[in-house]
């Protein structure tokens, strides 16, 4: 991984902010991503980003969970063991409903969230950079990466102009790294180009 | 831009001048001042009774079941009805963190981070029982199923007590998974804060590396949505089982067709009584009035007198199936043992119908739905009543079975039964002033979400929207922003 650089405009309203990642997307700036202390909805839309499709993989969980359910029991009271219960049948399916389905929601709820840390890169430990502390608070940060064309000078301009209150040039880790806010234990500390 | 328009009749959900930043402060300012001496004190309690039920506990492990007063006839008494207790408790955090996001009820985000909280540590509560109630603890992991040296003997996957462990289990871990992503984004926040490095370090490591980026939000939000479906159909699942373990069986009482929908009804009944007791004093000690709303009281009132008339219609219906079955064991067991004042347990049963149907009807007043004291009040005699519904459905059922000459000597709890039982009330409050202290306990993040439509000072300002004609309002934007934004996708 690499460090880049980025050019960070900070907006203090959900309003201003609509219009601006719509002008910049116009005039051809990356959008490396937009950082909101809440979900604003429709936002992923606005800045192009596909659906996400972590439902379908929740759904293949699920399904694993039942199939995982059904064939041990089956096997079990059929095959390996198959207990005499009052001489009922040894293939009791409507008995075997209540563990299936809660082994289907188990599967898909930890496969969730399991993926979604995955997806998101998230764990105890992993530190990313913040390029704006009030990220999590009240701003809507708008981070743009530069290339080397880029005038970030006229870029900074363009996002005052957009309805941006704070501009800033930053030259950070694009990835996470490891630590614990007091060590930094750098993975890939010894590549420090600059890719901009 | 207004992502949503919500019509003034309304009540306001955050109330007060607020913006963003203003809820971050009110929200988390208790989380990094000291704590109070009326925290201190609460907090001392809970570990005295939490320790008084791990020596209860102890006895228990140490010298066998007999420590407590059960005996061959009544084989549940307290445990089970404890358990039964807390886990319906449970239910209504659940209940509002899954099935109102549903259903898109903007006032759970002022309740739902503290209702997820205390379903978290009802259903760690109501573990403890069914475990100890095993006698030899220490191979309580015989439940699970997993090859053995024994056979393999495999555990019996048709017995309603295995779908309770399958259930239960898998309860608190979607409770707890859920309640956990939702805290991400706010433990951020806290890491964004903080001003010593301790906090930072603590928070920075819970909050997992969390930026609020809109990638990460998009996925959040439909990870949220997902579990809050795969919750609904859990919770109503998890009380259903929990009734079979009763109903399964043969005995008069407990063999109920009802039982389901009734056991869930109350469920949700006593859950939302506790979330009440909780709340009011968590408003009260970190003055959040302004974002549990009385709005939200009235609401959970609401939710209070409709399951607890539910509640109330199954009790009659049993005892009108009492007499209609012609059954004289089940009409037996519901005109004498329960509903008859002067039988050895006739108090209970009246108990439980003054505090759960009788006391509850004060809610069809809005006075009455909008007045903290009250609603204290009664979300304590609900919980009492609730305490008392599950007692007489396992004592009173038991006690006198088929066979006069098993009928039992009246059943009273032991000192250490009782002791377990105040041990698991020190568990729940020690984890919840913990909880109370070190997170946020309102959903910064979902807060905000709502505030733009739902506060205060911002429906004000959009007030003038609902004099304008339909025309006008279609034509002013509002409304079809994010069709806006499709078309700059």
């Amino acid at each position: 991984m690499a460090k880049k650089k980025f050019v960070v405009g900070c907006f203090d309203d959900e309003e201003v902010l609509f219009p601006a990642v719509k002008k910049v997307r116009r005039a051809g700036y990356k959008l490396h991503d937009i950082y909101t202390p809440f979900a604003v909805h429709g936002l992923d839309h606005a800045m192009g980003l596909r659906e996400t499709s972590i439902h379908t993989a929740g759904f293949i969980y699920g399904i694993t969970g039942t199939t995982t359910a059904l064939s041990c029991i089956s096997w079990i009271l059929t095959k390996d063991w198959p207990l005499n219960i009052g001489g009922k049948p040894h293939f009791a399916l409507p008995a075997w409903i209540p563990i299936t389905f809660e082994l289907t929601v188990m599967f898909a709820a930890v496969g969730m969230v399991l993926t979604f840390c995955y997806l998101c890169q998230l764990a105890p430990f992993v530190k990313k950079h913040h390029f704006h502390a009030r990220a999590t608070d009240d701003l809507f940060v708008m981070v743009i990466e530069c290339t080397e064309k880029t005038n970030t000078d006229d870029l900074k301009a363009f996002l005052t102009n957009s309805g941006a209150i704070e501009t800033d040039l930053q030259i950070a880790e694009a990835d996470w790294w490891v630590g614990s806010y007091d060590k930094d234990e750098m993975p890939f500390e010894g590549k420090k180009e600059i890719a901009a | 831009m207004h992502l949503k328009y919500e019509s003034q009749l309304r009540e306001p959900l955050v109330n007060g001048n607020k913006d963003y930043h203003q809820v971050t402060e009110d929200i988390l300012r208790p989380i990094e001042a000291k704590p109070s001496k009326l925290w201190y004190i609460g907090f001392y309690i809970a570990v005295c009774l939490l320790m008084f039920g791990v020596y209860s506990v102890y006895r228990e492990v140490t010298y066998g079941i007999g420590q407590w007063n059960l005996n061959k006839t009544i084989g549940w008494g307290w445990d089970i009805t404890n358990f039964v207790w807390w886990v319906g408790i449970g239910h209504a955090g659940t209940l509002i963190s899954a099935v109102l996001l549903l259903f898109r009820q903007g006032w759970r985000t002022g309740v739902n981070r503290a209702a997820e909280a205390m379903t978290i540590f009802a259903v760690m509560c109501a573990g403890q029982f069914p475990i100890f109630h095993m006698g030899r603890v220490w191979m309580a992991f015989f439940v699970m199923p997993y090859p053995n040296s024994r056979g393999p003997l495999w555990v019996n996957f048709n017995s309603p007590l295995l779908w309770d462990v399958f259930a239960i289990s898998t309860y608190f871990t979607v409770s707890l998974l859920f309640w956990y992503s939702g805290l991400l984004p706010d433990f951020a926040s806290i890491r964004d804060r903080a001003k010593t490095k301790l906090r930072q370090k603590l928070y920075g490591t819970a909050a997992f590396g969390w930026t609020g980026s809109t990638k990460h939000w998009q996925r959040h939000e439909s990870l949220s949505l997902v579990l809050a479906g795969l919750s609904t159909p859990l919770v109503l699942s998890v009380h259903t089982i929990v009734s079979f373990d009763f109903a399964t069986s043969v005995i008069p009482g407990w063999h109920t067709t009802i039982f389901p929908p009734y056991f869930v009804a109350g469920a949700i009944f006593s859950g939302f009584a506790m979330v009440q007791s909780l709340l009011l004093i968590v408003r009260k000690v970190f003055g959040l009035e302004d974002y549990i709303t009385l709005g939200h009281i009235e609401a959970m009132n609401k939710v209070i007198v409709l399951t607890g008339s539910v509640v109330g219609i199954a009790y009659l219906t049993e005892l009108f199936m009492g007499w209609y079955s012609q059954n004289k064991y089940e009409g037996y067991t519901f005109w004498y043992s329960r509903a008859y004042l002067f039988s050895p347990y006739g108090w209970s049963y009246w108990g439980m119908m003054t505090c759960n149907v009788l006391s509850p009807q004060i809610f069809w007043f809005r006075k009455m739905r909008r007045n903290v004291y009250v609603t204290f009040f009664m979300s304590i005699i609900v919980n009492v009543g609730m305490w008392f519904e599950r007692f007489v459905i396992i004592v009173t059922s038991l006690y006198r079975d088929y066979l006069p000459s098993s009928w039992s000597v009246y059943y009273s709890p032991s000192t250490w039964e009782i002791g377990f039982y105040l041990g698991t009330f020190g568990l729940f409050f020690t984890c919840f002033f913990l909880f109370a202290k070190y997170f946020p306990v309102i959903a910064v993040a979902e807060i905000k979400y709502v505030l733009k439509t739902t506060g205060d000072n911002y429906k004000e300002k959009m007030g003038h929207l609902e004099r304008v004609s339909s025309e006008v309002f279609a034509h002013s934007g509002h409304g079809h922003t994010t069709v806006d934004n499709h078309a700059a996708g």
